[in-house]
């Protein structure tokens, strides 16, 4: 079976709601808006003595990771059991795959060990919404980064963290600094930005990291940092994947740093209230100076924290969803079958 | 609609009787500390009208949508809004308020997520209305009225100003 669908259909029941969680592209403001109340909720659940809430009990989640990441994996874990799920963190690139089992045997085999829920980052884009489309109904499926295609969980975690931070979305001028080339969260980011009424969204880095695709996106692209960051409201700065350096697309860290990292006299020429953002994990003195990811503007903490309240409302929403479309498809079949009777 | 309109007694009456009630039971029970909780929508409308008339300090809001029991049926509910209580429970007397006591499931629900939050001392319940049909063993401890409905009816609390039933 190929891949042809639309991944913003695939993700949503008949009736409009989340079953999977694969892109933030195409997704209405208000589906959004609603993981983003909802993720509120979730911070006020984690601030009591009991950190659980029962919505999940029972359900069993699998972090599928074939690429390693520490802190996405565990924030999935952690959202999975604050909403009192069971866990299986899976380490693919270290298991069956390298035995020579396909992805589909090896989902098959977790399937029969009856999960709900998969929670996938992958190195190829489309690899979630490929598993979305081949699993059985009732699993929802959540990308947790497929190559250079989404990380939809990481955008909304952002999207709570302008929020919480400036009040809304709307009429903000927001700022995405470095490897956009190669930047899963740079795509989800601009989507969602879009979305949810950002007014302008700016892409700043050198020509080689910076396609000229953004600009259909929506997004302004600058290759100098003074002018792409006056007057914003939020810097958001991306990690430079060192391995890039030896792809021959940059000069050097020290050349990178001086004409691309965020330092206090750069940050000067955006908004005095402007905040500052990074996914992590940040190279300290390569994209970021010390002194301004340790600063007063920056809220790159708070951003992990917001992380887990998003996954768990996107877990709790398709989880919902697939939920909701499980029990309309049983009472079909039951009137069905209460006809033929 | 075959059944004949059922009389609804009037909300605002129901709220002004329970106030004093209450106001017996602190006293009856020598609660301390006493805080009210209300469910969210209707009850949490109540609850903020008996706070004002009490004159007591504190409310808390419960939203049961992570702790109900229907989750596989039915999904989660859109409007989740969250709860928003006090920082600490432990120790309190807490009145619980909802404005329709039926299958005695949200009150389950209700307590569960109160435990989650500390421990209290003890747990009242008060309901503006009791109409029957329970499936658990849940009893309130004060009720503004009780009456009977056709199974397939609903009561619903419109609000917060002015409170007011209506069967549909």
């Amino acid at each position: 079976m190929t891949r042809h669908s639309d991944p913003t259909q695939v993700q949503l029941t008949a009736d409009g709601r989340l079953k999977h969680f694969l892109t933030t592209e195409g997704l209405s403001k208000d589906l959004l808006t609603e993981i983003l109340d909802l993720a509120d909720s979730f911070i006020s659940t984690q601030e009591r003595a009991v950190k659980k809430v029962p919505l999940l009990r029972g359900k069993t989640v699998v972090n599928l990771f074939f690429e390693n990441s520490t802190r996405t994996r565990s924030t999935f874990e952690l959202a999975a059991k604050r909403l009192s799920a069971d866990i299986l963190n899976l380490d693919i690139a270290r298991s069956a795959t390298s035995k020579g089992e396909t992805l589909m045997d090896t989902l098959w085999n977790l399937e029969a060990m009856y999960s709900d829920m998969f929670v996938v980052r992958h190195a190829d884009s489309g690899a979630a919404h490929f598993i979305a489309e081949q699993v059985t109904p009732g699993v929802a499926i959540i990308n947790a980064g497929d190559g250079r295609h989404a990380h939809p969980t990481q955008a909304m975690l952002d999207m709570l963290t302008i929020r919480r931070h400036k009040g809304t979305l709307e009429g903000q001028t927001v700022a995405i600094v470095g490897d956009i080339l190669h930047s899963r969260v740079a795509r989800s980011q601009i989507h969602a930005l879009h979305t949810l009424g950002a007014k302008e969204i700016r892409v700043i880095g050198p020509a080689t990291l910076v396609p000229k695709e953004m600009e259909e996106l929506g997004a302004k692209i600058y290759f100098d940092m003074e002018q792409g960051l006056a007057d914003v409201d939020v810097v958001i700065m991306l990690r430079l994947q060192k391995e890039r350096m030896s792809d021959a697309l940059l000069p050097s860290e020290g050349e990178y740093f001086k004409l691309y990292g965020l330092t206090e006299a750069k940050l000067t020429l955006a908004k005095p209230d402007a905040i500052v953002m990074h996914p992590g994990p940040i190279n300290r003195g390569v994209e970021i100076d010390s002194a301004v990811a340790d600063g007063d503007q920056s809220v790159i903490l708070n951003q992990v924290s917001y992380g887990i309240a998003v996954r768990m409302a996107v877990m709790a929403m398709a989880m919902s969803g697939q939920a909701a479309e499980q029990a309309a498809q049983k009472n079909e079949s039951q009137e069905t079958t209460g006809d033929d009777a | 609609m075959t059944s004949s309109a059922t009389a609804l007694p009037d909300a605002e009456a129901l709220c002004q009787q329970l106030s004093s009630d209450i106001k017996q039971l602190i006293v009856e029970k020598e609660l301390k500390q006493p805080l009210l909780i209300g469910i969210r929508t209707g009850g949490a409308w109540l609850a903020q009208r008996l706070q004002q008339s009490l004159e007591l300090p504190e409310l808390g809001i419960l939203d049961i949508s992570f702790y109900r029991d229907d989750f596989d049926e039915r999904g989660l509910a859109t409007q989740a809004k969250g709860s928003e209580l006090p920082d600490s429970i432990e120790d309190r007397a807490i009145i619980l308020v909802d404005d329709v006591l039926m299958s005695g499931r949200t009150i389950r629900a209700a307590m569960n997520e109160i435990f989650d939050y500390g421990r209290p001392t003890s747990i009242h319940l008060v309901s503006l209305l009791d109409i029957g049909q329970r499936q658990l063993p849940i009893q309130a401890d004060l009720v503004g009225a009780s009456i009977t409905i056709n199974p397939e009816q609903k009561i619903k609390l419109s609000g917060p100003n002015p409170l007011q039933l209506s069967i549909g």
